[in-house]
This record gives C-alpha cells, sequence and structure tokens, in this order.
C-alpha cells in the first residue's frame, strides 16, 4: 500500500445509499442471502438486505443490494466464501424494506418480542425459550422445535438455521430480546 | 370431507396423502406418527378433535417435510396441481407451504377444475401466497393474526416481513386495516382475524367480534392459530357456513385456551386436550 493511499479515506467501500448505481443479487434460498450477508459484512461491506422487486418476487424473497461498480470484488469474496448468488440484476425503482419495527409485551415472569409476523417469548429469569409463535413460512414450526426449552446462549441462531423470511424475522426477535435481557 | 395441505418439520418426511388420525400426542398418517406440536400439525390434531365431537372423523392429510428449503412444499405443489381436479372434497386448508406465486397459481387451477369447487380456507404460507397472487377473492376464508393482517393490509408487501412502517403502526386499529384489505382486494370473502379480540369481516365490513374469555397469554404460544384453523376448518368441512364455523371455531379456540389456564409458556398440546370440552359448551350455547 502506498503513502497516498493510506491517507486516503477509509471508507472507500461504498454504501449502497450513496449510489446512483445499485445491484441486487439474488440467490437461490433465504439462507444463502444469510449466509451471504455476513461474508459480506465481515469483509466491510455496507451492503442491505431488502426486499426483491416486483419482477423478480416470488413470495418469500430477500436480495442483497449492493453497489453495482463494486460487482466484480463482491462477486470475488462471495465465490471465495462458497456462496455464489443465482443472479445479479441492476435496479432502478426503491426496494421493499425489511420491517424494523418491534413491539415488547411483558407479561411478568415472561417477554416476549414480535418483529413482524414471529413471535419469541422468554422466561425473564432463566432466559430459557418458552414459545415461538406466529409465522407462515415451514421453518417456523422446525426453528420452534430446534430452539424452544433450550437457552437463549444455547439455542441455535435463526440466521444459522432458519431458511425463510420468517426465518429472518425471527433472527430480529432473537437479536432484540438479547438486547433487551442486556438493559 | 376435509382435506388438509401442509407440511411436517422434518427434512426426510415423505409427501403422503392418507387419513389422518391422533394417537394421544401425535397425529398417524399411512403408518408415520408426528409429534403435535405447532404448524400444520396442532392444525390437524385440532381438526380430528372437533371431527370427533361433530361425529365425523374422516379427515384427509397431504403432508410433505420441509424445514424451509421450499423443496417439500414444491413436490407437494407439483402433486396437488397434477391430482386435485380428480378428487372430492367438501373443504380444503391449505397452510404452512413455502408462499410461491407460481405454484400456488397452477393449484388454484386445479381446484378450478375440480367437479364440485370445495370451499377453500387459508392460514400461513399458502395465504401469503394467496394474497400475493391477487386472487384473495378465490378464498372463501383467511385466518389470520393481526400481523398478518397488517401484511393483507398494505398492497404492497409480497410477505409480512415487508410490511410498511406507518400500516404496522395502525395494528391496534383493525378495522381500518380490515378495510385497507378489501379495498384493495387482498382479503378472502369471509375473513377471521385473531387477536385480543377476533373479528370476523366480509367486504361489507365487520360481521362479528368474539371477546370471552380473553387469555392474555394465548399470543406467545405456538399453534393457537393453527388450533382455529383446525377447528373452523372441520366444522366447514362438515358442511357449516363458513362464517358460523369460524365464528364457533373462535369461541371454541377461546374457551380452550381458558380451560388450559395458560401461561406464555404452555405449549399448544395442553390447549388442545380442552377443545372437545370446548366445542361442546359452544355448540350448546348455539341450540
Amino acid at each position: 500500500m502506498s503513502f497516498f493511499e493510506f491517507l486516503k479515506p477509509k471508507k472507500d467501500k461504498k454504501s449502497p445509499e450513496s449510489d446512483q448505481d445499485r445491484g441486487i443479487l439474488v440467490f437461490e434460498h433465504t439462507s444463502e442471502v444469510i449466509r451471504a450477508e455476513s461474508v459480506l459484512k465481515e469483509s466491510g461491506w455496507e451492503i442491505r438486505v431488502m426486499g426483491p422487486p416486483p419482477e423478480i418476487q416470488s413470495g418469500c424473497d430477500l436480495v442483497i443490494e449492493f453497489p453495482l461498480i463494486e460487482e466484480l470484488k463482491i462477486i470475488r469474496i462471495l465465490k471465495e466464501a462458497g456462496v455464489v448468488p443465482r443472479e445479479i440484476v441492476p435496479v432502478n425503482s426503491p426496494l421493499l424494506k425489511p420491517v424494523n419495527l418491534f413491539h415488547i409485551k411483558d407479561f411478568g415472569r415472561h417477554l416476549m418480542v414480535r418483529a413482524a409476523n414471529m413471535k419469541l417469548t422468554i422466561d425473564k429469569d432463566t432466559k430459557i425459550i418458552v414459545n415461538i409463535s406466529g409465522g407462515g413460512c415451514p421453518d417456523v414450526p422446525y426453528l420452534a422445535r430446534e430452539m424452544v426449552g433450550r437457552s437463549l446462549e444455547d439455542a441455535p441462531r435463526p440466521r444459522e438455521i432458519g431458511h425463510t423470511l420468517c426465518g429472518y424475522a425471527l433472527e430480529l426477535a432473537f437479536e432484540e430480546i438479547n438486547r433487551q435481557c442486556l438493559q | 370431507m376435509l382435506a388438509v395441505v401442509g407440511t411436517i418439520p422434518e427434512q426426510k418426511f415423505p409427501l403422503i396423502a392418507g387419513k389422518v388420525t391422533l394417537n394421544g400426542n401425535r397425529i398417524c398418517i399411512k403408518g408415520e406418527k408426528v409429534d403435535v406440536n405447532r404448524g400444520t400439525p396442532a392444525l390437524l390434531a385440532a381438526a380430528v378433535k372437533t371431527g370427533e365431537m361433530l361425529g365425523q372423523s374422516e379427515l384427509f392429510g397431504y403432508l410433505v417435510g420441509d424445514i424451509g428449503l421450499g423443496d417439500g412444499s414444491r413436490r407437494l405443489y407439483e402433486y396437488l396441481s397434477r391430482n386435485l381436479e380428480h378428487l372430492n372434497f367438501s373443504a380444503i386448508t391449505f397452510h404452512y407451504l413455502q408462499p410461491d406465486v407460481d405454484w400456488h397459481n397452477r393449484v388454484l387451477f386445479a381446484v378450478e377444475k375440480m367437479a364440485k369447487r370445495p370451499v377453500l380456507i387459508a392460514d400461513a404460507g399458502f395465504m401469503y401466497a394467496a394474497k400475493m397472487s391477487g386472487q384473495s377473492q378465490e378464498y372463501d376464508l383467511f385466518t389470520s393474526d393481526i400481523g398478518e393482517l397488517a401484511f393483507l393490509a398494505d398492497e404492497t408487501a409480497p410477505h409480512p416481513f415487508y410490511t410498511r412502517g406507518f400500516i404496522l403502526h395502525e395494528e391496534n386499529r383493525v378495522p381500518d386495516l380490515i378495510t385497507r384489505a378489501y379495498e384493495h382486494n387482498n382479503a378472502s370473502l369471509s375473513l377471521l382475524v385473531k387477536g385480543e379480540k377476533d373479528y370476523l369481516a366480509n367486504r361489507q365490513g365487520i360481521q362479528a367480534t368474539v371477546n370471552g374469555y380473553m387469555e392474555n397469554a394465548m399470543e406467545a404460544i405456538g399453534g393457537t392459530g393453527d388450533t382455529l384453523t383446525g377447528i373452523a376448518s372441520a366444522l366447514a368441512g362438515a358442511g357449516m357456513d363458513i362464517s358460523k364455523a369460524a365464528i364457533i371455531a373462535a369461541k371454541a379456540n377461546r374457551l380452550a385456551g381458558y380451560y388450559a389456564r395458560p401461561t406464555p409458556a404452555t405449549q399448544v398440546i395442553e390447549i388442545i386436550r380442552h377443545i372437545p370440552g370446548a366445542l361442546e359448551e359452544i355448540l350448546q350455547e348455539k341450540k
């Protein structure tokens, strides 16, 4: 690295907000989107997980929005990580934003957090997950079976074993309830 | 006879079409046994209990294993699109399936070819696909919770995950959300909304509300929406008018919850055990 490069502003990796030309990475499964998101964020890219434009929506989709000009670098990182997008599409219209509102319900001994259509409830003393409700994608009963009865610390993360938007919403509820527990 | 279409949260569970029974805490279909927890097994268990109460124990299931990858759902969609037109059911309930608009449309097309059109009920993932397809009005009943109602009310959202904030903020204004869902043709002919108060609505507006036996903990318990759909489905499958079935189901589900003395840690099987008693009481009231 040259001295002058060292003096450059550190934010060389652009966020999609700042770019006119954006693209989306389309994957086969939501679980691949979640993996790609982790890989790219760990590499310092400020990408965003969004909803696809209507022309490529199939019903349970999540895409990664990225600055199109960085396509080659981003694809190389994803190939190295073994998570290759099915398609790369330029976009010009606004994309759907994932829900970012949480509803908190305190039952006394139990605390419930809802993100979109997913609800996660824990025992406040033991931090054990006592119930998961809501949702409509087929990984919800699977996630509930794997997580209910285990503590927040020991339970598998929805982002690790979930595959759908409901699984992603449960991950958001999981993160929020952890945040609530730290307060 | 009622048919229920849904998934089992086991990757290796085969695609099975067959009669469903309940044995203790497990549903049985063609020699396969599945624990009743939330999801389609909870719906089936509630439907079996309701059928027994009505003296109609025949219940047909179309089940497949799917843990969210969508592979099982697609096999089931494909099977239904090939076979439904030759079958005869009084009602079909579509439940936890991977939302997929294209496959949804093929299945609905097969339903339209059936000699006698069954009562169509949709919940969970299949309801999401039905709404996104723009064909909600082809269904006799959707059973949604408040979050899903907000999704139905948001004409741009392809999944509850994308429901816009300004609509989510209106969740305590259920009547407005119902109106909005119908304005954009995103609700079924009748719509049952589960919440602190249960609402039955149609295009003309709210037709009835059910607010007795309120148990706050029910919201946290996974599967209580599935049991509601299961009871309503079994009643409709037995020939009851869909509006009446929805109201009785709402009352019986709440009463079963009340009898279970639930906490947020209660599991849905404990509520299912009380369905026969609750249903008997509600049906007696009606006489």
